[in-house]
């Protein structure tokens, strides 16, 4: 009974499609044969009765063309204005997808679906727009013609003779909410053409005179009837597999289709998007790179990623692969993913090669015999060219050029003069067969070393020089045994295929060595990924490993808490970014996870590639690239090495992402730590002061007969008591304003001696027990501080060492100057540090002793820290030799500005006249 | 009793201040006048003939830079200003605007009574104008301003023309705060008001030439991020 249900992983898929399709915009396609049919037309009559139905209906964009019933129609309807844009002089109006998407209507009217924007605009395509627009929740009405699906594009070329090259994606069809036929027999068509109700541009009359023949118009009303019969039937399909109707539960079939380098590999990939359709298959376009096919002309290869990317605009998987023997790969790959229908083109090889190949398809179906295989026939442009243009490949990743080859040739032809030299001193000791092996070693040489070419020659040459110089009549080709030719022969055909192979085997090596070092450079950045703990840190290990690899400018954008994506920040000692970035682009990627600019569908004409930076727990950024050869980053092995790098990048950042927030969580622990040590500390602080003020006041206001003496003792300690309270307030709202970023620093240029000076003032009632000697040289520079600051930091470490050390102890302060800083120095002679606390005393609330009756609640040396940490400075704490405690702090010395010295004279000279008498 | 006495008027809107003000500045003979806001302040500094005004600088109605302002444009009266610590631009400013003096808060009787009697001398001496002072002592410090000569325990000094300018601008400022505008417009002149590392060196070599230990001054006074001040 219940294997007929779905399985509860269809019925999910169902109900998540759904959910979908519920947040999206619906789309209504009106779907005709040819132009004339009246498409535009009945878009705007339903356009219409929305509106009457209370809809918010906009018009995106139609052409009337100048007719006049349908211009008739526009009235009543709002009309965006459209988006006036100058391409190469000529002022074009395009369709304003930003203006739509700000209107946001219930229902927007966009004619031609299959139209191309101009140049500039953010999408290539009209129904890449439509689909921006559906997915931001719009339902759009639009036209589309039977001509512009992808896959029927060829058949109608075929039909009629002219190839539109405006398409659509079958996908975008097939997934449509609605398709309404908007048909119209082909006499009555032929009747309005006459009549001048179709559009017909004026350049293109004859072709499209040609185009609106009766038999084409029949055949393409079929294509168009039957395309949307077939749709119908799939959607009955969904129907029934929704009510469980259908009797067996099969598994999905999936398709393989092998691409090859020859210009038939697009037709072969229509007809396998039309075999998938018509079998509601899943389909995978494979290619397999051998290496005779890594050695391709560049266009041939350039050609198969125009024919993949087809093939993943058609709603395919693909895929490429690197193999020794195109039917072994294919045929494990398509077991591994369960492939039931392998679909290849015909071999076109002719003549002798025919007698001594297997053509694919038949090695394939010998190797799977429960795989069914379909071999697919040429077209008409099928015989242009054939598979075997392989040159030498002289692609950058070799580092090839043109000058090592000619290298090669002079090589060649030295090597072999060489051979001939050598072989010449040795005839009368040598046979003329070990004098062969002579020409066949140094034919593998060249090969060895310079390839194919090279060794060709110089198996030619060696042929020649072996019958010219040795065989017998010699310095002549004449020959007088005809023994000889056989000796030729096969000493051509044994050089030929030593050179074959030994070249074959030198590709293979660089194929491997290519393919290591791309997985040693993916290994590396994953190594150093790994360690990283800061985005900063992976976006520099980042970049550094891209543009090594793909010679390319890179910038990694990342977004900010909002969601925006904004540039990076240019690093000190950086050059400034020759690369255009686009935050615009980069945006438009990262909301919708596709790649865009160069070398894409979506605004191509950026110089730059925007990849997302896809992981698995949500888009983490945007990875930009101006490659300076677009080859090393679309040829597909590099192409799928920059997305695993992206790949990588994106899951080092959300790493770390989770990082920082375990970190925060660890953070705010500690500050509630923190928070109730401060509490604690301030309750015990506060409260003996105010405990002592409390009793003192109440002693002065009852004790009306207390002596004089004794009256002024407690108003003394009252005072006392007040000053250390003011003081600790003073700490903490210190600490607060630094903690808070508050405060600004004053820097001005300071002498060091003067804010010794004003500390020690302030502080000439704390350390009245106490030693203090100054050692301070008389030459020591200029520094650029806060002074207000900067005493507060010397108040706080001479009032610590005060409190810490037994009356009569020595505080020293001196200061030095080390290459480009400044250091102070605050000794003691007393306790000194225990070592647990030499580390702990500049955090908050540490004290020497805990619940000590000496004042303060550890917030001084936490201030100093802040303080030093704001003038880019360093503060530690140590023993001294002597077992005193030394508190240190630095400050960075800068260049101090000039001070002129004026040329007067000394002011006691005392012949001058006397000053204002 | 004497036969004039002293008025002083405060300007403060904490009243527990205000008392403690009262006390201390009666208690030195002043009679006092209180205001809670600065219209007030102005109503009473016009109407009660002060020899002396303090002034908190946070009042409740307006600036209290406005105050002194107001005051100034038609009285030298001698103004002390009472503001919060790490407020020093604002007693910057309430001292380049004409305030005589600032004490920060909290700050003790004897402070205050210090600031006051420099205040009331300098009033005093500004009233016999035209009477040069022809000799200035500090610690073994001997300034002859006649002759421009200065020694320290009876041996001379040498200054140079800007240290001896300075030092002889502290003089007649002696007690006084002045800030490091106002030296640096009278020594070196309006267009290096801004320069203050070349008042803070100059500063440097005064102290080492005249003060027993450089670091530890006892005369040539730093008032953190303020200025500085002559004592005797």
């Amino acid at each position: 009974m219940t294997e007929n249900r779905p399985s509860p992983d269809q019925l999910l898929e169902r109900v998540q499609r759904e959910e979908q399709k519920a947040r999206r915009g619906k789309l209504k396609l009106f779907f005709g044969a040819c132009a004339g049919v009246g498409k535009t037309f009945a878009m705007l009559s339903a356009a219409h009765m929305l509106k009457q139905q209370g809809m918010d209906v906009v018009v995106g964009l139609v052409e009337t063309h100048g007719r006049v019933d349908t211009a008739g129609l526009l009235e009543g309807l709002e009309i965006l204005p459209p988006k006036k844009t100058e391409y190469r002089g000529k002022q074009l109006t395009e369709f304003d997808l930003d203006a739509a998407l700000a209107r946001k209507p219930a229902v927007l009217i966009v004619d031609e679906l299959a139209h191309s924007n101009v140049a500039g605009s953010r999408h290539a395509k009209r129904w890449q727009d439509v689909q921006e627009l559906l997915d931001a929740g719009v339902d759009v009405l639009t036209t589309v013609n039977v001509q512009h699906l992808e896959s029927l594009n060829d058949i109608v070329g075929q039909i009629t003779g002219i190839r539109v090259w405006e398409t659509i994606p079958d996908t975008v069809f097939d997934h449509a909410d609605e398709v309404t036929v908007v048909d119209l027999p082909a006499d009555e068509l032929l009747q309005r053409l006459k009549e001048g109700k179709v559009y017909i541009p004026d350049q293109a009359e004859r072709a499209i005179q040609n185009f609106f023949r009766k038999g084409n118009l029949i055949a393409l009303r079929e294509l168009a009837l039957r395309r949307t019969a077939d749709r119908v039937d799939a959607q009955m399909r969904e129907y029934r597999e929704d009510k469980s109707i259908r009797g067996m539960w099969q598994a999905k079939e999936r398709l393989l289709v092998c691409v090859g380098p020859g210009p038939d590999a697009e037709k072969l990939i229509r007809s396998a998007a039309r075999l998938a359709g018509n079998l509601h298959a899943d389909w995978i376009a494979a290619y397999v790179e051998t290496p005779r096919l890594q050695r391709l002309r560049q266009e041939t290869r350039d050609r198969i990623l125009q024919t993949l990317r087809l093939a993943q605009e058609l709603g395919a998987e693909t895929t490429t692969m690197t193999g020794e023997d195109v039917a072994s790969t294919l045929f494990s790959y398509a077991r591994s993913r369960n492939v039931s229908k392998l679909v290849v083109g015909k071999t076109s090889r002719r003549g002798w090669r025919r007698r001594f190949t297997v053509p694919l398809a038949e090695e394939l179906s010998l190797m799977a015999s429960d795989v069914d295989v379909y071999v697919v026939g040429h077209g008409a442009a099928g015989r242009a060219a054939p598979a075997e243009e392989a040159v030498e490949f002289r692609g950058p990743e070799f580092g090839e050029k043109r000058r090592s080859r000619r290298q090669g040739y002079l090589v060649a032809i030295a090597i072999c003069a060489l051979g001939t030299a050598v072989a010449a001193h040795l005839a009368t000791y040598l046979e003329l067969t070990n004098i062969i092996m002579l020409y066949l070693l140094s034919v593998m040489l060249v090969a060895f070393r310079y390839g194919r070419g090279p060794a060709i020659l110089s198996s030619v040459l060696s042929v020649a020089a072996f019958d010219f110089f040795f065989v017998p009549p010699k310095f002549t080709f004449a020959v007088s045994d005809t023994q000889y030719i056989l000796t030729f022969a096969v000493m051509l055909a044994v050089a030929l295929v030593i050179s074959q192979l030994t070249a074959n085997m030198r590709y293979q090596a660089r194929v491997a060595t290519l393919r290591e070092r791309r997985a040693k450079a993916l290994y590396e950045m994953a190594r150093e990924l790994g360690a990283a703990l800061q985005p900063e840190q992976i976006l520099e290990i980042a970049n550094r490993h891209l543009q090594g690899v793909f010679l390319a400018e890179t910038a990694i954008l990342l977004p900010d808490l909002s969601e925006k994506i904004g540039l990076p920040q240019p690093r000190e000692g950086q050059p400034p970014r020759a690369m255009a970035l686009d935050t615009a682009i980069a945006q438009w990627v990262f909301d919708h996870q596709q790649p865009a600019g160069f070398g894409t569908n979506t605004l191509s004409g950026s110089s730059t590639y925007y990849l997302p930076l896809k992981a698995p727990i949500r888009p983490r950024g945007v990875l930009a690239l101006a490659p300076s050869n677009p080859r090393l980053v679309f040829v597909p092995e590099q192409h799928r090495l920059l997305e695993t790098f992206a790949a990588q990048i994106a899951l080092a950042l959300e790493r770390v992402h989770f990082v920082e927030v375990a970190q925060g969580a660890l953070l705010k622990i500690e500050s509630e730590r923190l928070r109730n040590s401060l509490l604690t500390a301030i309750s015990h602080d506060l409260r003996t002061p105010l405990t002592a003020l409390v009793g003192l006041a109440s002693t002065l206001e009852t004790d009306a007969n207390l002596p004089e003496h004794s009256r002024r003792e407690l108003a003394e300690a009252m005072h006392e008591q007040a000053v250390r309270m003011s003081n600790l307030v003073n700490n903490l709202l210190d600490m607060a304003r630094l903690q808070s970023g508050e405060v600004q620093l004053n820097r001005q240029w300071h002498v060091l001696e003067e804010i010794v000076g004003s500390a020690l003032r302030s502080l000439r009632h704390t350390t009245a027990n106490h030693v203090i000697k100054v050692s301070l040289t008389s030459s020591l520079p200029l520094i650029y501080v806060d002074s207000a600051l900067i005493e507060r930091v010397l108040c706080n470490l001479i009032e610590n060492a005060t409190k810490y050390t037994p009356p009569g102890s020595q505080i020293r302060i001196g200061a030095e100057t080390l290459e480009r800083e400044l250091r102070v120095t605050i000794t003691d002679n007393g306790p000194g540090l225990s070592p647990d606390m030499i580390d702990t005393v500049f955090d908050k609330f540490t004290r020497g002793q805990k619940e000590s009756a000496t004042p303060g609640v550890g917030l001084g040396l936490a201030i100093c820290k802040a303080i030093v940490q704001a003038h880019r400075g360093r503060i530690w704490a140590e023993n001294t030799n002597e077992g005193g405690a030394r508190f240190t702090f630095t400050l960075p010395l800068l260049e101090p500005p000039l001070i002129r010295e004026p040329n007067e004279p000394v002011a006691e000279s005392a012949d001058r006249p006397a000053h204002g008498q | 009793m004497t036969p004039h006495q002293p008025v002083a008027i405060v300007v403060e809107d904490e009243k527990q201040i205000r008392r403690f003000l009262r006390t201390s500045l009666e208690a030195e003979g002043f009679v006092v006048h209180e205001a809670e806001t600065g219209k007030q302040a102005l109503i009473e500094a016009a109407t009660r003939k002060p020899d002396l005004l303090i002034l908190d600088l946070g009042l409740p109605d307006m600036d209290g830079l406005d105050v002194i302002r107001d005051i100034r444009s038609w009285t030298a009266l001698p103004i002390i200003v009472l503001s919060a610590r790490t407020r020093e631009s604002e007693k910057i400013d309430a001292l380049d605007a004409g305030a005589d003096d600032y004490l920060t808060k909290p700050f003790g009787v004897g402070e205050l009574m210090a600031r006051v009697r420099v205040a009331l001398r300098r009033r005093a001496s500004a009233g016999t104008a035209g009477q040069e002072i022809r000799e200035f002592r500090f610690g073994d410090v001997r300034v002859d301003l006649i002759n421009r000569q200065i020694y320290r325990a009876e041996q001379q000094i040498h200054l140079t023309a800007i240290e001896y300018r300075l030092l002889t601008v502290l003089i007649r400022n002696a007690g006084r705060v002045l800030t490091h505008r106002q030296l640096l417009k009278e020594v070196w002149g309006p267009p290096h008001v801004e320069d203050s590392h070349y008042l803070r060196t100059y500063m440097a070599h005064l102290r080492q030439k005249l003060e027993a230990d450089p670091a530890q001054p006892r005369y040539l006074i730093t008032e953190t991020g303020v200025g500085y001040r002559l004592v005797e």
